[in-house]
C-alpha cells in the first residue's frame, strides 16, 4: 500500500557539504586583512572578552550539533523502510520518562554552564570602574553623523575619533559616553568592542582599551533613517604622543588669515552657519559637523567619500549625488562662489 | 458524492458517559477578558513608569481629587449586574428588568462623573492630553477605561431594549451572566485604574 | 457533480453563475472555506514579499550597487518583513488552524463561525490597507508612500519629526485592524478547543495539533494585544500630541522597545507553535509510530508558551540595560531552550525504530529538523548578551530568524500542505513536482541563508541599502543573492504542483496516508457537516484503534 523506500543519501550529502562550507570559511577569516571588521580578530579588552565567551559557547553549540546531527542521520538512514519491507507496523513505543529525564536535566546542566559563563562577562565589562587617567569621550549621534566631544581636554570634532593605545601594564583606556540628537543609533567597532546604543535621553556609556595602533572601521549597527547605511565610524588609535598633538592642533580655532576671503565670505553669508561651527569666527551652529579642523580628516559625509577637493565640491553641490537623503541640502551656489568655499575649506587644517 | 462516512467509523465505541466541557460563550467571553487585560497592562505599566517624570506642567497632586462617588456607583453595578442575573434565574424577568436598570443608571452615573472630572481639568487647570507626560498618560488610561464602559453600557442598553420588547426569557440567564463577567471586568480594571492614578500616582 | 473544493450536498441540479460561486465565498462561515480563504490570502502575499526579498537582494549582490535608490530599498525591507509576518505566515497558519481543529476533534465547525469570518476579512483589509501605502497619499510620486521604519517601528524614528506624512501611519492602522482579526481568531481556537472537542476526546487525548494552536492562541490573545496597546499610543503621539515616545518631553524611546518586544518575541512563538504543530502530526505517519512522549510534548509546548512572556528583552541587548536585566534576559532566554530542545529529541525519538517512508511531507519535516536546531543553537548563541553585543543589529541576526522562519516554519508549512492537500482537494499531488520542489528550496535555502551568517560575523549590520568594499562581505553577499533565484523556483513549482494537481490529480480517497486522526475518516474534501455522526473517541489514535481492533492505543496509553 505504501511506495518503496528511496534512498535518501541526497539528503545527506547536501546537508553534510553546506556545513562543512559554512564552518570552514568562518573560521578561514580569522585574519585580519580579510576583513577589518571581523568579530573574531579582536584589538581590545571588551572585544576581547566577548571572542573567549564566543569561543565557550561555539564550542558547546558545536559539540551539541554535532551529536544531535549524528544521531538524526543515522535514525534518517537506519531506520528508512526498506525495499523489501513486509508491511508491518514497527513497534509502537509512545514514550520513556528514563530517556525524557536524561534528555532534559542534560540541557539544563548546560544552560546553567553557559549562563554562568555569560553573567561572569557581563559583570566584567558593563561594572568596570571608571579609571583616573581615562579618556573621556562623549559621543552624540546624529541622523547621518557623528559628533565627539573632550570635555576635559577641550575638543569638539566630528565623524573621525581619535584615542591613545592604551598599554597592557598601564592601560589608560577611552570611556564613551553615548549620546543622541535625534533617532536611535548603534556605535560599532567589531574589533574594538560590542555595539551599545545611542538613544535619546538615555545615557549609555562604553570603554575601549585597544592595544595595537591603526584605523579601525565599523558603522551605525541600528536603522535611524534614510542614510542608515552610509554613517560610517572611523576610529584612530594613535600612539600617546601623536594623540595629545593631535589633541594641541583640535584645540586650535580656526587659521583665520589677516584679510577675509572670498570663500570665507560666502560661507558666513549663505545658509552654512546655520549648520556648522568654525571655531574662531561666526560660524557657530550645531546642527551640522564642526568644520574647524576639517582637512585634518580623511573622510567627509562621516565616511560616505574620500576627502578630496572634488569629492567635498560635489558635496557641496549636491550632497545627493554623494548620500542621497542626508540632511545636508544643496547649497545652490554658483561655480564661482563654489570654488572659492571649497578654497575656503580647504585651509581649515 | 455520497457523503456518509466510511464503514469503519461506525465501530467507534458507543458513549457510555457523561461529557460536559465549559460553554463556548464562557470560554470565548474569558478569552476576550484576557486580551483586554493585556491592553490595560501596557496602559498601566506606562502610567506607573511615568510617573514623576513630567517636565513641567500641572502635577497629579494639582488636579486630581478622587472621584469616590462615582466609584461606588459603578462597583455596586456589579452588585447590581449580578443579583439581576440571579433573579431571572429565578425566572422573575420583572425584577431582572429593575435590576438591569438600575445597573445601566449606575454606569452612567459613573460617565457623567469622569465626563465633569475632564471638563474641570480640561478648562480650569489647564490639563490636555499633549500638555506633558501625566496629561497623555492619564487621559489614555482613564480614557481606555472610558471607552470600556461605553461599549459595556451600549450592549446592556441592547438588553434593556430586548427586555422592554419582552424578548428575553429565563433560558437566556446564562447568556446574560457570560456579558456580567464583562461587566466586572471593566469594574475590576477601574479599581486598578483607581489605584494606580488617585492613590500611588499622587 | 463539480470539481467545487466543498462538495455542496444540497446543490441544486441548476449550475450556478461565477457570482453565485463569488457570493458563496465572500459570505461564508464555514471554518474550511475560510481557511482556504486564509490560505490563498496568504500565498498570494509570499509572492509579493518574495518579490521584495529579490529587490534587497539585487540591490544587494555587490556593494555601491544602485538597483534601487536608499528611499526605496528602505520601503522594501520594512514592507517584506512586515508582510512575511503579519499577512503571509500567520494568515497561513490560521488557516490550517481553521480548517484542521474542528475537524481534528470530531466538531462541525469552530465555535463562532462568524467571528471567524469577521476575523478573516480584518486581516484581509489590513493587508490591503498596507499595500495601499504605495498608491494613496502621493504614493506614486516619490516612489511609493510605503513604511520605511523597519517592521518594528521604533521610536522616536516613527514620530511625527521624524516620519512626516502617512506611511507610518499605513504601517500601524493596518496591523491594528489585522490585529483585531489576529486576537478575533486566537478567540475562536481557544473556545473550541475547550468546549467542542467530541465525547471521550479529553486534553489528553486531543491531538497534538490541537494542544500546540490551543498554546498559540493564548499566546496570540496576550502579545498582539501589547502591540495595540502600543500602536494606539503611537497614534496618540502622532495625531494627538501625545508624549508617550517623544524623548524631549521627557518620554522613552526604550519603552516603545519593551512593548513592541513584549509583543514581538512571543510573536516568534505564534510563528512556530504551529510549525512543530505541523511535524507533530507528519512526522508520526511517515515514520509509522505515535509521537514519542506525548505529554511531555504538551508540557513543553506549555512551558514554552509560558516562559516566551519572560524572554522579550533580549532583543534589548543593546539597548543599555543594566547588568542585572541583561543578566535575567539571558537567564529566561537559556531556559526556553530547555522545553525547545526536548521537542527536538522526541521527535528525533519518534523517528527512531521506525519505518521512514520519504514521501514530500516527510522530506521537509526531515530538512525542518535539521535546520530548526541549527536556528535554535544559533539563537541560544544570540542569547549570551556580550556575543549579542557584537552578533546583534548584524546579518548574523537575520539569518538566524530566517533559519527559523524560512528553515523551520515554511519547510514545515510545505510539508503540511502536501500533507493535507489531498485531504482539502480530493487530489493527489505531483510527488515528481513535489520532490523537485524540495531540492530547489533546499539548495536555494541553504545558499543563502547558511552564507548569510557570515557577513554578520565580519561585521555587517543590517538595514543598510549598500556597503563599503574592502569589508570581506563581497563574495558572500553575492551567493546569498544567487540562492534566492533557486527558492523563488521552488516556490513556483510548490504553485504549479498546486493548481494542476487541483485540477488534473488522482482521486486520493478519505485516507491516502494510512494516517490515525479524525480528519482521515471524512470524505476528501469533507462535507460542509463534517461528520454525519459526531465520532466518540478512546484514544489518541482513534483511527488506529478502528484499523487495529486487536491492538488499540487506549490499552497501552
Amino acid at each position: 500500500m505504501r511506495s518503496r523506500g528511496s534512498t535518501n543519501w541526497r539528503v545527506v550529502g547536501s546537508q553534510i557539504f553546506v556545513c562543512v562550507c559554512c564552518s570552514a570559511a568562518a573560521f578561514a577569516d580569522l585574519a585580519p586583512p580579510l576583513s577589518p571588521t571581523n568579530i573574531f580578530a579582536p584589538a581590545s579588552t571588551p572585544a576581547k572578552s566577548i571572542f573567549g565567551l564566543s569561543l565557550f559557547v561555539l564550542v558547546v553549540t558545536g559539540a551539541i550539533f554535532l551529536v544531535v546531527f549524528t544521531l538524526l542521520l543515522y535514525s534518517v538512514v537506519k531506520f528508512r523502510k526498506r525495499k523489501n519491507d513486509d508491511g508491518r507496523e514497527p513497534p509502537q513505543v509512545y514514550g520513556s520518562n528514563q530517556v525524557e529525564l536524561a534528555w532534559t536535566v542534560i540541557p539544563v546542566l548546560i544552560v546553567v554552564a553557559l549562563f554562568m559563563a555569560t553573567a561572569r562577562v557581563i559583570a566584567s565589562l558593563q561594572k568596570t570602574a571608571r579609571l583616573d587617567n581615562a579618556i573621556e569621550v562623549i559621543a552624540i549621534g546624529h541622523q547621518f553623523w557623528w559628533e565627539y566631544r573632550y570635555p576635559a581636554l577641550g575638543v569638539v570634532t566630528a565623524n573621525e575619533l581619535h584615542v591613545p593605545i592604551s598599554d597592557e601594564n598601564q592601560p589608560t583606556p577611552t570611556f564613551i559616553e553615548l549620546l543622541s540628537a535625534d533617532t536611535d543609533h548603534s556605535f560599532w567597532i567589531p574589533r574594538l568592542a560590542g555595539k551599545t546604543d545611542l538613544i535619546p535621553n538615555h545615557p549609555n556609556s562604553m570603554w575601549i582599551d585597544p592595544h595595537e595602533a591603526g584605523v579601525y572601521l565599523g558603522q551605525c549597527a541600528q536603522y535611524c533613517g534614510t542614510q542608515h547605511a552610509k554613517m560610517l565610524l572611523r576610529v584612530y588609535v594613535q600612539p600617546r604622543a601623536d594623540f595629545d598633538r593631535w589633541i594641541q592642533e583640535q584645540r586650535q580655532p580656526a587659521i583665520v588669515g589677516s584679510a577675509v576671503s572670498h570663500g570665507q565670505r560666502v560661507f558666513e553669508t549663505t545658509a552654512c552657519i546655520n549648520c556648522h561651527t568654525v571655531a574662531g569666527t561666526v560660524a557657530n551652529g550645531r546642527f551640522g559637523p564642526d568644520l574647524t579642523h576639517l582637512m585634518s580628516r580623511d573622510t567627509i559625509a562621516a565616511g560616505a567619500a574620500k576627502n578630496t577637493p572634488e569629492n567635498l565640491r560635489q558635496w557641496i553641490l549636491n550632497p545627493d549625488a554623494i548620500k542621497p537623503g542626508s540632511l545636508m541640502p544643496a547649497m545652490q551656489l554658483s561655480d564661482q562662489e563654489l570654488d572659492a568655499l571649497t578654497a575656503y575649506l580647504e585651509t581649515l587644517r | 458524492m455520497s457523503t456518509t462516512l466510511s464503514a469503519t467509523t461506525m465501530n467507534l465505541p458507543a458513549r457510555e458517559f457523561e461529557w460536559k466541557l465549559p460553554t463556548r460563550g464562557r470560554v470565548g467571553m474569558c478569552a476576550v477578558i484576557a486580551a483586554e487585560a493585556a491592553i490595560f497592562t501596557i496602559f498601566v505599566v506606562a502610567y506607573l513608569f511615568y510617573v514623576g517624570k513630567s517636565l513641567s506642567g500641572p502635577m497629579p497632586r494639582d488636579v486630581l481629587s478622587p472621584p469616590i462617588f462615582y466609584t461606588v456607583c459603578l462597583l455596586s453595578s456589579s452588585l447590581t449586574i449580578h443579583f439581576a442575573v440571579k433573579t431571572l434565574r429565578r425566572g422573575n424577568v420583572g425584577h431582572f428588568g429593575a435590576w438591569w436598570l438600575l445597573t445601566i443608571t449606575l454606569g452612567v452615573l459613573f460617565l457623567y462623573g469622569t465626563v465633569t472630572e475632564w471638563r474641570r481639568m480640561i478648562y480650569e487647570d489647564g490639563l490636555t492630553i499633549n500638555t506633558n507626560l501625566f496629561g497623555t498618560t492619564y487621559y489614555s488610561l482613564v480614557g481606555l477605561h472610558g471607552f470600556h464602559v461605553v461599549a459595556g453600557l451600549v450592549c446592556l442598553s441592547a438588553v434593556m431594549a430586548f427586555t422592554l420588547f419582552g424578548t428575553v426569557k429565563q433560558e437566556h440567564a446564562e447568556r446574560l451572566d457570560v456579558l456580567s463577567l464583562y461587566w466586572h471586568f471593566v469594574d475590576a480594571v477601574w479599581i486598578v485604574v483607581f489605584t494606580v492614578v488617585y492613590v500611588i500616582g499622587r | 457533480m463539480s470539481t467545487e473544493p466543498i462538495a455542496w450536498p444540497s446543490a441544486s441540479a441548476e449550475s450556478r453563475t461565477f457570482v453565485d460561486t463569488l457570493h458563496e465565498w465572500v459570505t461564508t462561515v464555514d471554518h474550511k472555506r475560510l481557511g482556504i480563504l486564509y490560505i490563498v490570502y496568504a500565498l498570494v502575499f509570499l509572492v509579493i514579499g518574495g518579490i521584495e526579498a529579490i529587490v534587497i537582494r539585487i540591490q544587494l549582490i555587490r556593494p555601491h550597487n544602485d538597483f534601487v535608490s536608499p528611499q526605496v530599498f528602505n520601503r522594501m525591507f520594512t514592507m517584506h518583513g512586515t508582510t512575511m509576518i503579519f499577512f503571509v505566515v500567520m494568515p497561513i497558519l490560521f488557516g490550517f488552524a481553521n480548517y484542521l481543529i474542528p475537524l481534528m476533534i470530531g466538531a462541525r465547525d469552530m465555535a463562532f463561525p462568524r467571528l471567524n469570518a469577521f476575523s478573516f476579512w480584518m486581516t484581509a483589509f489590513g493587508g490591503l490597507l498596507l499595500y495601499f501605502s504605495l498608491v494613496g497619499a502621493n504614493g506614486l510620486y516619490g516612489a511609493g508612500n510605503a513604511p520605511d521604519v523597519g517592521w518594528f517601528a521604533y521610536a522616536p524614528l516613527t514620530s511625527q519629526t521624524f516620519s512626516p506624512g502617512h506611511s507610518t501611519d499605513f504601517w500601524t492602522l493596518s496591523l491594528l485592524v489585522s490585529g483585531f482579526g489576529s486576537i478575533g481568531t486566537a478567540i475562536n481556537i481557544v473556545a473550541t478547543v475547550l468546549s467542542m472537542r467530541c465525547p471521550g476526546m479529553t486534553l489528553a487525548k486531543m491531538p497534538l495539533f490541537a494542544w500546540l494552536n490551543l498554546v498559540m492562541a493564548g499566546l496570540v490573545i496576550l502579545a498582539v494585544s501589547p502591540l495595540t496597546a502600543a500602536q494606539i499610543m503611537l497614534l496618540v503621539d502622532r495625531y494627538l500630541g501625545g508624549h508617550f515616545f517623544d524623548t524631549q518631553a521627557g518620554g522613552s524611546a526604550v519603552i516603545w522597545m519593551h512593548f513592541f518586544w513584549i509583543f514581538g518575541h512571543p510573536e516568534v512563538y505564534v510563528l512556530v507553535l504551529p510549525a512543530f504543530a505541523f511535524a507533530s502530526e507528519i512526522i508520526p505517519v511517515f515514520s509509522r509510530k505515535p509521537i514519542f512522549g506525548y505529554p511531555v510534548m504538551v508540557g513543553a509546548t506549555v512551558a514554552i508558551g509560558f516562559i516566551s512572556m519572560s524572554v522579550w528583552a533580549h532583543h534589548m541587548f543593546t539597548v543599555g540595560m543594566g547588568s542585572a536585566a541583561n543578566t535575567f534576559f539571558v537567564l529566561s532566554t537559556m531556559a526556553i531552550a530547555v522545553p525547545t530542545g526536548i521537542k527536538i529529541f522526541n521527535w528525533l525519538a519518534t523517528i527512531w525504530g521506525g519505518k521512514i517512508e520519504f514521501k514530500t511531507p516527510m522530506l521537509f519535516c526531515i530538512a525542518f529538523l535539521f535546520q530548526f536546531l541549527v536556528a535554535g543553537l544559533t539563537g541560544v548563541m544570540l542569547g549570551c548578551a556580550p556575543f549579542d553585543w557584537q552578533l546583534g543589529s548584524s546579518y548574523f541576526v537575520v539569518a538566524h530568524f530566517h533559519y527559523v522562519i524560512v528553515g523551520g516554519i515554511l519547510f514545515t508549512l510545505f510539508g503540511a500542505f502536501y500533507y493535507w492537500f489531498p485531504k482539502m482537494s480530493g487530489k493527489m499531488y505531483s510527488e515528481t513536482l513535489g520532490k523537485l520542489h524540495f531540492w530547489l528550496f533546499l539548495i536555494g535555502f541553504h545558499l543563502t541563508f547558511d552564507f548569510m551568517h557570515i557577513p554578520g560575523l565580519l561585521g555587517m549590520p543590517r538595514r543598510i541599502y549598500t556597503y563599503e568594499p574592502g569589508r570581506g562581505w563581497d563574495t558572500w553577499n553575492l551567493i546569498v543573492t544567487i540562492g534566492v533565484f533557486f527558492q523563488a523556483a521552488g516556490i513556483l513549482v510548490f504553485l504549479g504542483n498546486l493548481v494542476w494537481s487541483y485540477y488534473r490529480g488522482k482521486a486520493a480517497g478519505s485516507d491516502p496516508w494510512d494516517a490515525w486522526t479524525l480528519e482521515w475518516c471524512t470524505n476528501s474534501p469533507p462535507p460542509a457537516y463534517n461528520f454525519s455522526v459526531i465520532p466518540t473517541v478512546k484514544s489518541r489514535r482513534p483511527l488506529w484503534d478502528l484499523k487495529h481492533p486487536d491492538d488499540p492505543d487506549w490499552k497501552y496509553e
